[in-house]
């Protein structure tokens, strides 16, 4: 009879992207099919003043919120700009991909991606200074996340200066937005 | 953005990323699915010389290829239906040149058919019928035959004991195609197509339309009619038929291509009688068509089609199908709804707009999920941004000043769209245009309206933000700072029967204390119910559940996760302190009292609490329809959180009776198994009975645990209702004999609210109608309450 025709059951929004977390204990493979049957977004670029209320409304919009994790300075413990939205079902996950997604929250652009699984740890800023390694070595002055960069003085230098010299974990191509 | 990124590992499997080499047939089929998929779009070439060029490579395919092309040319005439004329012309182009191939393509098309009318697809057969007409046009099937089709389905009209909506929707279905081919079919048959016409209004004059005024956005019949969409469509075929069918709006390639056309060979349909009416068919619902826009409201530039003409009709079903097929890629639905042809004639924005708020306030249900519709119309906006906002703004403006008229859940969605929306551009509003708002009873739809949409916007940022953003004058409007209420606050609660307690209890919690230590604590909160003499000991504390959870919850009130670790840190004691049901109706109530001014976390302590077992869904509902709550009645938290408990009993429910199906078909299969090993082995016939004994026993008891689920969701409808039933019959009652006017606010949103679980619960409400009516819904019922269970019943009759 009729065939699923593959040029119209694109659904783009939903694709994984070219992330990958650099700590994921497993193999490839494994991490591709967590990605792929998971419930739980990353969301990243929000302000640090944003909080769990205001994450679990915009949420919610696309199914119901099982659990949000704030992420946190590791040093400071205060809220460093991303977290984890994890859904009872897949379609509210996808959903938060397809309609949430680039959408402003506190007047912000904020990006989900998806997520193998929250663990615990994962909640904690991976830069140098406690915060996320984005914010390491960022150029320009960002107000909701703690204005300049972590290294203040050393805001000129470009990213991958400050990888060799701060041995920062994640290379600079492959960090969260 | 690569659309087929992922069709390689579907065929693969493992190796999703192994190139392969060009000759191949996959990659051949890939191709012509694209070139077929693609043709129509934005090109350098005009449309006529893309469809010529794609005949002729399909034309050579065919040889090879024949079956593949069939497959996809069916697929978009059922996926695709916005570009319908752009297929029947290839279609016809095909034909003329291979007239085999016409007519193996028909036949495919109606096996297709009986296909989706078999698996409840109707909106699909309309697609493919209308297709089917749409040929007529191309030379592809005669006339006569396709009026013979339309003959059969009228028919249906005449058979007896069918629900409405079945023939319903065979009317439909004819009378959608008109617009294609109505002209030609008139020319070839006029006779039978004036008879078919004159059953058609006969049939239309009979029909029972008593669903109509729970579908309705406005109640009103100013400024723009709410039509039941049989009647609209009908209006406007009588009027095209009027026009001598003259339709100028529908891109019609195949014209382009008459003298090549005109020289093929016709194929006739074959005599297509209707499937009988099989009682688990879903027929689509009837609709109200939402109409928000008229010529005067789009002042420069092209002029709106009127309501009744048929080019309404076909932009509306054109811009419907693309939102239908590329919801899920914003920026792809986006464009392809602003590159509409024939754009340039009618003043698209707007027709935009009214089909996307049309699909957003469509009751009972929206086709996509909501949060689509804000998203969608913020991509407008950015591709649009010369344009596009002001006729956003000025749909807003008019559907506020509608809103006295407007159904309530239409209302709520309103209330959502417009605060995410206003979110999205820093809450930038012209609000003194709404300050009539200010003076009138505040609960009346404006002020409301305003206030829950501070109260939603709040929830996207922070208060002060509210206080910024509006005018002093609005300040009533503001919502109160979401904080806490601690009864037990300070040294002026001191007199309080519970202070001391709460004293102890807190630093108990602090310590770390055990939840033993903890309930010994509790034990000694003295019960203000309790006679001084009465031994018991067992009869209901109120002031322990407030003592201990004001005290816990004001210690975690920092974020929603710590109040939800410490409803699992004392999930014992909770689940103590509740054990009665008097104990869940009190919890709730401490649950408001300390929250009132955040009712974001009210909804989620309540989710939080049912899900944890602390209290049950026929205890929430009770809780909001108490006297206590009689307030907040009409305050949009309430009914999020009542449908969203009732949400959860039905996907309890749905939950376990798929633990029932999945472990009644693993035993088939275990069963089918051994039958055909029987005899192998002993031991293996003895392991495969002990296999199957305990299935049969786990089918047993999900098969208790599914009725006792079932039993638990028709209580809590039965609760629900029969509140509803109470409070407004003693409102009736009230007024009839103060002889005051029964329509105040209060009673519309009560009314509008029962319509509302009606309608968002229907499927799962149809499967206790019997109890509803013979329980409730009885004749002795106040006549203005039956009418809206009358009405529901009138959805699928």
């Amino acid at each position: 009879m009729s065939v699923k025709l593959n040029a119209l059951v694109s659904d783009s929004y939903v694709d994984v992207s070219q992330y990958r977390d650099q700590h994921f204990k497993g193999n490839r493979y494994d991490q591709e099919k967590l990605l792929k049957q998971s419930h739980t977004l990353y969301v990243g670029n929000l302000s640090f003043y944003s909080t769990e209320d205001q994450v679990h409304e915009i949420f919610s919009k696309s199914g119901d919120v099982k659990r949000i994790v704030i992420g946190l300075d590791k040093v400071k413990k205060t809220a460093c700009g991303f977290c984890f939205v994890e859904y009872y079902t897949r379609t509210g996950a996808e959903n938060a991909m397809r309609f949430i997604n680039g959408t402003r929250l506190d007047d912000r652009i904020i990006r989900t991606d998806w997520d193998a699984g929250f663990k615990e740890g994962r909640q904690y800023g991976r830069g140098k200074s406690g915060g996320q390694v984005r914010d390491e070595y960022r150029q320009d002055y960002d107000p909701a996340r703690g204005g300049y960069d972590y290294q203040g003085c050393l805001s000129h230098k470009s990213g991958i200066h400050l990888f060799l010299l701060f041995g920062c974990t994640d290379p600079p191509g492959c960090v969260r937005r | 953005m690569s659309r087929r990124r992922h069709s390689d590992s579907e065929n693969e499997g493992s190796q999703p990323h192994k190139r392969r080499r060009t000759s191949e047939p996959i990659e051949i089929e890939d191709r012509l699915e694209s070139l077929i998929c693609r043709v129509g779009e934005k090109s350098t070439s005009s449309l006529e010389s893309n469809l010529e060029g794609l005949a002729g490579v399909l034309e050579a395919d065919l040889p090879n290829y024949k079956n593949k092309i069939l497959r996809i040319l069916c697929s978009v005439a059922r996926l695709l239906p916005e570009k319908l004329t752009v297929y029947t012309t290839l279609v016809g182009l095909l034909n003329a040149r291979n007239y085999n191939f016409g007519g193996e393509f028909v036949e495919a098309m109606i096996r297709q058919l009986k296909e989706t009318l078999k698996n409840n697809l109707y909106n699909e057969a309309v697609y493919l019928v209308r297709f089917l007409s749409d040929l007529v046009n191309c030379h592809v099937i005669a006339a006569p035959s396709m009026v013979a089709m339309f003959e059969n389905f009228i028919s249906v009209t005449q058979e007896e004991d069918v629900p409405q909506v079945r023939s319903d929707w065979f009317v439909y279905m004819v009378l959608s195609c008109l617009p294609w081919v109505g002209k030609e079919l008139y020319e070839k048959k006029d006779a039978e197509m004036d008879r078919l016409f004159s059953q058609i209004e006969g049939y239309l004059k009979g029909r029972v339309k008593a669903h109509a005024p729970m579908l309705q956005v406005w109640t009103a019949e100013k400024p723009h009619p709410q039509e039941e969409y049989l009647d609209c469509l009908w209006a406007q075929i009588q009027k095209l038929k009027k026009d001598r069918w003259q339709e100028r709006h529908i891109l019609r390639p195949y014209i382009a291509f008459d003298s090549v056309l005109c020289e093929a060979l016709q194929h006739n349909l074959p005599p297509f009688t209707p499937p009988g009416h099989m009682p688990d068919a879903q027929y689509p619902m009837p609709r109200v068509v939402f109409r928000m826009f008229d010529y005067t409201d789009a002042p420069e530039g092209p002029v709106m089609p009127g309501s009744h003409s048929v080019e309404r009709f076909v932009i509306e079903e054109n811009l419907h199908c693309i939102i239908q097929t590329h919801w899920k890629e914003r920026k792809t639905c986006a464009a392809q709804l602003l590159s509409y042809p024939g754009k340039n004639k009618i003043p698209l924005n707007y027709h935009i707009v009214e089909v996307i708020f049309g699909e957003l306030f469509q009751l009972p249900t929206p086709p996509h999920i909501d949060v689509m519709y804000t998203t969608l119309l913020i991509e407008l906006c950015k591709l649009q941004p010369g344009s596009l906002p002001q006729v956003l703004a000025q749909a807003t403006e008019m559907l506020y000043m509608r809103l006295d008229t407007m159904n309530t859940s239409c209302i709520d969605r309103l209330i959502n769209w417009f605060s995410h929306h206003l979110s999205n551009f820093q809450f930038r509003w012209s609000w003194d245009d709404w300050s009539d708002c200010l003076t009138v009873d505040p609960e009346k739809p404006k002020p409301k309206f305003v206030k829950e949409v501070l109260e939603k916007s709040m929830r996207l940022s922070y208060h002060q933000r509210m206080v910024d953003i509006v005018p002093a004058t609005f300040a009533a409007l503001i919502p109160a700072e979401p904080n806490f209420i601690y009864k037990y606050e300070d040294e002026s609660a001191s007199s309080l029967p519970g202070y001391p307690a709460s004293i102890t209890v807190g630093n108990a919690i602090k310590n770390r204390a055990t939840n033993e230590e903890i309930l010994a604590i509790l034990k000694e909160v003295p019960n203000p119910n309790q006679e001084d003499d009465d031994d018991e000991g067992e009869s209901f504390n109120p002031l322990k559940i407030d003592v201990f959870l004001q005290t816990l919850l004001h210690l975690a009130a920092k974020s929603f996760s710590h109040s939800f670790s410490a409803l699992g840190k004392f999930h014992e004691i909770l689940k103590a302190l509740t054990e009665r049901d008097e104990g869940k109706l009190h919890i709730l109530k401490v649950v408001y009292e300390v929250w009132r001014n955040h009712p974001q976390m009210i909804a989620v302590l309540v989710d939080k609490m049912i899900r944890t077992q602390i209290v049950d869904c026929a205890a929430v509902a009770n809780w909001l329809f108490s006297q206590d709550m009689a307030h907040e009645f009409t305050r949009l938290f309430v009914w999020e959180i009542l449908h969203s408990t009732i949400r959860k009993m039905n996907k309890h429910v749905q939950k376990i009776q798929q633990e029932l199906e999945e472990a009644k078909d693993k035993l088939e299969k275990q069963q089918h198994k051994r039958q055909k090993d029987s005899g192998d082995e002993e031991d293996m016939d003895k392991n495969s009975e002990d296999e199957e004994g305990q299935l049969e026993e786990q089918i047993e008891r999900l098969q208790e645990k599914v009725e006792s689920a079932q039993s638990e969701q028709k209580n809590l409808f039965l609760v629900i209702f029969q509140r509803f039933i109470m409070l407004l019959t003693e409102h009736l009652v009230r007024c009839e004999t103060g002889s005051v006017e029964i329509s105040t606010p209060w009673y519309k949103n009560c009314i509008e609210r029962l319509q509302q679980v009606f309608l968002m619960h229907h499927v799962t409400i149809q499967q206790y109608m019997g109890t509803l009516e013979n329980l409730l819904f009885t004749a002795e019922l106040d006549p203005h309450i039956l009418a809206v269970y009358q009405q529901f019943c009138a959805l699928q009759l």
